[in-house]
Order: structure tokens, then sequence, then C-alpha cells
């Protein structure tokens, strides 16, 4: 479209030509560092290069130089919106690999803490992408929520973000009673909450026209791009890692699927928040699981510290727990992969072990990775302010694409 | 589920003598070790066979063995969200073997391919557009091979004096630090200096 087609009169002026911009890599709804390389005839994108790596740090080469142990809280820092998801998926290669089976109690706690992940990220994520599409307020809400789970990310490890608490064969630490009683209560009174998130969006004219048939993906697309998580839910496919290939102790608890009809940015909007609520629900369950089941939260053995206890009255503990935090565990030879139902969708971990107390190479699979790969498909034809809406729906956080 | 993965390998080998090396069921995973030269035909094929139907390309990625003669193991990953099952493929290549380019497959793949060209150097013949993906513009060398350290050969700061950024090589101010842990009395394969035993000197 530069004008040429045309056989009027043309004059200088009226030369038209594609303009190219750069939509980031400091934008706020890019949300991280993306640099996107936009053709625009107009206002309609013709062409959209997603440019990655600008948080790379390279996660992949610095594991293959340290301990099992060591490399878990490169997890957090990948996807750092639901830390404790991503640590899951490298407890449970190396718990593959190893053939070790984590107490049930440790178990459930994972559990519980991977879907209060998912609350924390479908949380961030509608309410950021709510505010890419002009709606401010259900942000702060969201935010508001978001701060008292991380409150019980930071009672279960002392830390809001960085985790470190799955641990290859269990849990770090056990949860007081407290603070599972507190858990109990913010799961009473948060569907409050997302029904006032509810009522501002779900029937909001803006909002509805910001995203109904925006960014529609097909089955078709969902094959050929390898999309996962709600990029594929909102399409209307219930695949859910969770109940196709369970994992951990998810197979005894009760959930529901939410799939959408359409696929677009609006059915993926109104997927999240009716995971937000299986998500309550499972964390009700988990509770009430939880208080049936004392008992030990680390599967003893070469893997784990022995307790602190045993540590002061026995040499060998205290040998043991050395040899642990200086050379680390050694895992058997072998490859596995391990994948998991991120809140983005499914986040797999490729080990490839050779036996010393090192991977010898570890390939992180992030969901994201592939969503962003399909924005030039997803954008062709639409207008540059849904670019940031699809953007929005993606859930891309760069700290896992870039790895 | 050991059972049925057996069968499907078992399939695809019968199906396929000519791509299949040999396949083993592990972890509940089955692996296929395949010949690159008709990697395209397999993957397409594993994706319209009825009984295989893995539609979804989960990953590519490559592990890096310098020792061998075929240095390279590139390494698919699919997943079947119709019969629920995955298959990994695994072809050894060696560094200046071309592989050939599954995108026209899956499109997913093109990223991928991308990424492994760019942090180990494989080249992927027929691949629209063989960028680099993860480094910076103007990166040199393939990270993720096991000869290149991890500290990599250049550093880039902003220089007040010129008002932009410049690059510079590696400076480190301790030596990259890369502990030795193995235990010298299981598994170490070395000898400390002064520490030889004489022979026929009791353990």
């Amino acid at each position: 479209m530069d004008g040429s087609k045309f056989n009027d009169a043309l004059i200088g002026e009226q030369k038209i030509r594609n303009f190219n911009i750069n939509f980031g890599p400091q934008h706020p709804a890019a949300h991280g560092v993306l640099r996107l390389v936009l053709e625009l005839d107009g206002e309609i994108v013709e062409r959209c290069d997603p440019h990655i790596g600008l948080l790379h740090r390279g996660t992949e080469k610095l594991m293959e130089s340290r301990t099992y142990l060591q490399n878990l809280p490169y997890f957090d820092r990948l996807d750092y919106v639901a830390p404790m998801n991503q640590e899951h998926a490298w407890c449970l290669v190396i718990e593959k690999l190893t053939g070790t089976v984590a107490p049930r109690r440790a178990s459930l706690i994972r559990v519980l803490y991977s879907e209060i992940g998912r609350v924390l990220n479908h949380l961030l994520n509608v309410t950021t992408q709510a505010m890419d599409v002009g709606a401010m307020t259900p942000l702060t809400w969201g935010f508001e929520e978001r701060e008292k789970l991380m409150i019980f990310y930071e009672r279960a490890c002392g830390a809001r973000l960085h985790a470190a608490y799955f641990r290859p064969g269990g849990v770090h630490q056990d949860l007081p009673d407290a603070l599972i009683d507190d858990i109990e209560e913010w799961a009473q009174s948060f569907p409050a909450v997302l029904q006032d998130i509810d009522t501002m969006l779900t029937e909001n004219r803006i909002f509805k026209q910001r995203n109904v048939d925006i960014g529609v993906v097909t089955e078709d697309d969902i094959q050929k791009y390898g999309f996962s998580g709600v990029m594929v839910r909102g399409s209307g496919l219930a695949w859910d890692l969770r109940r196709a290939q369970p994992y951990e102790c998810y197979d005894e608890f009760e959930f529901d699927i939410p799939v959408g009809k359409n696929g677009d940015c609006y059915d993926r909007y109104l997927c999240r928040m009716e995971e937000m609520r299986q998500s309550v629900s499972i964390i009700k369950q988990a509770i009430s699981k939880l208080r049936e089941e004392p008992g030990d939260v680390m599967a003893r053995g070469k893997m784990t510290p022995p307790k602190r206890g045993e540590m002061k009255q026995s040499m060998e503990a205290l040998i043991h727990h050395f040899k642990l935090y200086t050379e680390g565990f050694h895992v058997p030879e072998g490859e596995v992969y391990a994948a998991v139902e991120a809140p983005k969708g499914e986040f797999g971990v490729y080990l490839v072990a050779d036996g010393t107390n090192k991977p010898y190479r570890s390939k992180i699979r992030a969901p994201g990775f592939l969503h962003l790969q399909a924005m030039d498909y997803l954008c062709k034809g639409h207008q540059l302010a849904d670019v940031a809406a699809i953007i929005g729906t993606m859930d891309v956080v760069f700290g896992e694409i870039d790895r | 589920m050991t059972q049925a993965l057996q069968e499907l390998g078992a399939l695809i080998a019968s199906k396929r003598p000519e791509c299949v090396l040999s396949y083993d069921v592990s972890f509940d995973e089955l692996t296929i070790v395949v010949a690159p030269s008709n990697i395209v035909g397999l993957v397409d094929f594993l994706k319209s066979n009825r009984s295989c139907r893995l539609s979804t390309l989960v990953d590519i990625t490559a592990v890096d063995y310098p020792g061998r003669e075929k240095r390279f193991d590139v390494v698919y990953h699919l997943l079947s969200m119709y019969q629920n099952h995955r298959v990994r493929l695994r072809a050894a290549v060696r560094a200046d073997d071309m592989v050939a380019s599954i995108v026209e497959v899956h499109p997913s793949a093109n990223w991928f391919e991308r990424e492994v060209f760019d942090m180990f150097g494989i080249l992927f013949s027929g691949h629209p557009d063989l960028r680099r993906l993860l480094t910076d513009y103007g990166f040199r060398g393939h990270p993720l091979r096991k000869d290149f350290p991890t500290s990599g050969y250049t550093e880039l700061r902003y220089d007040e004096a010129e008002k932009r950024v410049v690059y510079e090589p590696v400076s480190l101010v301790q030596e990259y630090r890369q502990f030795d842990f193995m235990s010298p009395w299981e598994g170490a394969k070395y000898v400390l200096p002064d520490d030889e035993k004489t022979d026929g000197a009791k353990g």
C-alpha cells in the first residue's frame, strides 16, 4: 500500500507509505522488556516482529555449573509472578529421576501454594490487561489481594517473591497452624473481591469493545503454534495438565476446568476469572486435607537435610548436612521431562543428568515463549491498540521467555 | 502407561524403519533415537498418523557432548492433546551438519530452531529466518556449548566520557569460582599430588 497502485493524480504529499514503529522495550503495556517492531498501514498492523532476549540472563548456562539445590532459586526468577509453580517443575523432574516420593503433607502444601501462585498470576494478568485497555480500578483492588497472598508466601518461607520453598523431596518447612487458618480466612473473603472485579469488567462496555473478537485463536492455531494453558482453554479445549496428566496429588481434588467458546481475548479473561474461583475451591480442599494430615514435610534421605535436633545428636547427620550443602546430592544418569500446569500454561523442564551433583543440561520450556512467537500471526490485521490487548491476554512475563 | 508407550514405539518403528534407529521407554517416557536425515518426514508422519496424533510441538533443544564425534543431540518433544501422550525424538548430529527445519510441519518450531542456532550454532536448512534470538545484537559465539565460558567474552557498561555504552573484554576481579566438591574417597577419578598410595598399601 504505497499508493502507487492508484491511477488518480498523485502528488508528493499523497504518497502513502507503511510506518514502522518500535513498541517497547520500555512500554508499560509490553509487560516487561519486549521490543516489538511493528509495520503499520495506517493503524492496521501488517507485520509484527518481536525482539526478545533483553532480559536473557543465561539461566540454563548458569545451571550447568551449580548443584541441583543451588539451581532451585533460579526458578523463582523465571516467572516472577508465580514463583513457586516454577520450582515445582524443577522438584518434580528431580524426583522423577531419583524416584523420590514427597510425603503427603508436603504434597498438599505444594498444591496449596501452587494454587495461591495461580491466583497471584491471574490477578496480576487480568487487572493489568484491564489497565492496558483503560480500566484503572481493578488493578488497585487486585494488587491489594496479591499483597495478602505474598504475605502468605512470606510467612511460609520468609520471602515475598523468591521463595525457594519447594525442595526436591518435599517443602522446606512445615506451615504453622495459624497460617493455615489465615489462608482459609482469606479464601472465604476473596470471592467477594473477585466479584467486585467481575462487576467492574465483565459487562463493561469499553472492556468488551476492546476484547471481544480480538486475537481469536482456533483449535488449529493451538496445535500449529503449540499453545498451552489459558490460550488453549479459551478456545474450548479442556486441556489442563492437572487433569490430563495428573502430577502431585491433583487427582484427588475436585475442580472444574473452565473453557471459553470463541477463543478471543474476552473468553480468555473469563477463563482466568473462573480459574481463580476454582483455585480458591482447591485451596479450601487442600486446607481441610492438611488439617487431617500431620507429619513430616520432607522425604528424609540423601536429598534432604536432617532435622536440626538430629544434627545436634548425631555425627552422621552433621556430616550429611555439611555434604548436602557443599557437594550437594547426586542424581542418577538419565534424561527426563517433567511439566506442570503453571498459571501461564505448560511449564516444563528437560533434564539431562550425568550422575554428578550438577545437571549436565537443563532446558526450561516456558509457555510464554510459544505464545509470544504467535504474535505476528495473531496481530496481523488488528489495530495498533489491539496489540496491547493481545499481549495482555497472552500473559507474557519476560523472566521466563528470555530465561 | 509404560505398556502403551512400548506399543507406540513399536508401531512407529515398524511404520518408519528408515527413520527410527532405536526406541526405549524409561521413567514413563518414550524416547526414539532417529536419523537426522529424514526428521521432517517423521515429524509429519507422527502428526498425521491417527494413533500418534502428535500435533503439538512442545520443545526443541540440543545437548552438547564435546567428546563425541557427533557432537550434538537435537531433542524434540512432542505432545498429543488428543491421545494424551508424549514422545521425545533424539537425533545425533555433527557440528558441521545441517538439520532440516520442521517449520513447515510445526510453525512453532520457528523460535525453537532460532534459539538452538543461537545457543549451539546448529544450522537448520529451510528455516525462513535463522537469526539470533536471545543473545545481544551482534553477539559472537554460541553460549550453551560446553567450551564457551560461563562468564562470556565481552561485558558492557555505560561510558561517561564517551556518553555511550561500550563493549570491553571481560575482566574478573576474582577468578570465576568452579568448585570441585567431589569427595576424594568416593568417585573422584584423580589423585591429589603427594596423596598417591604406594602399591600394595592398604586402602
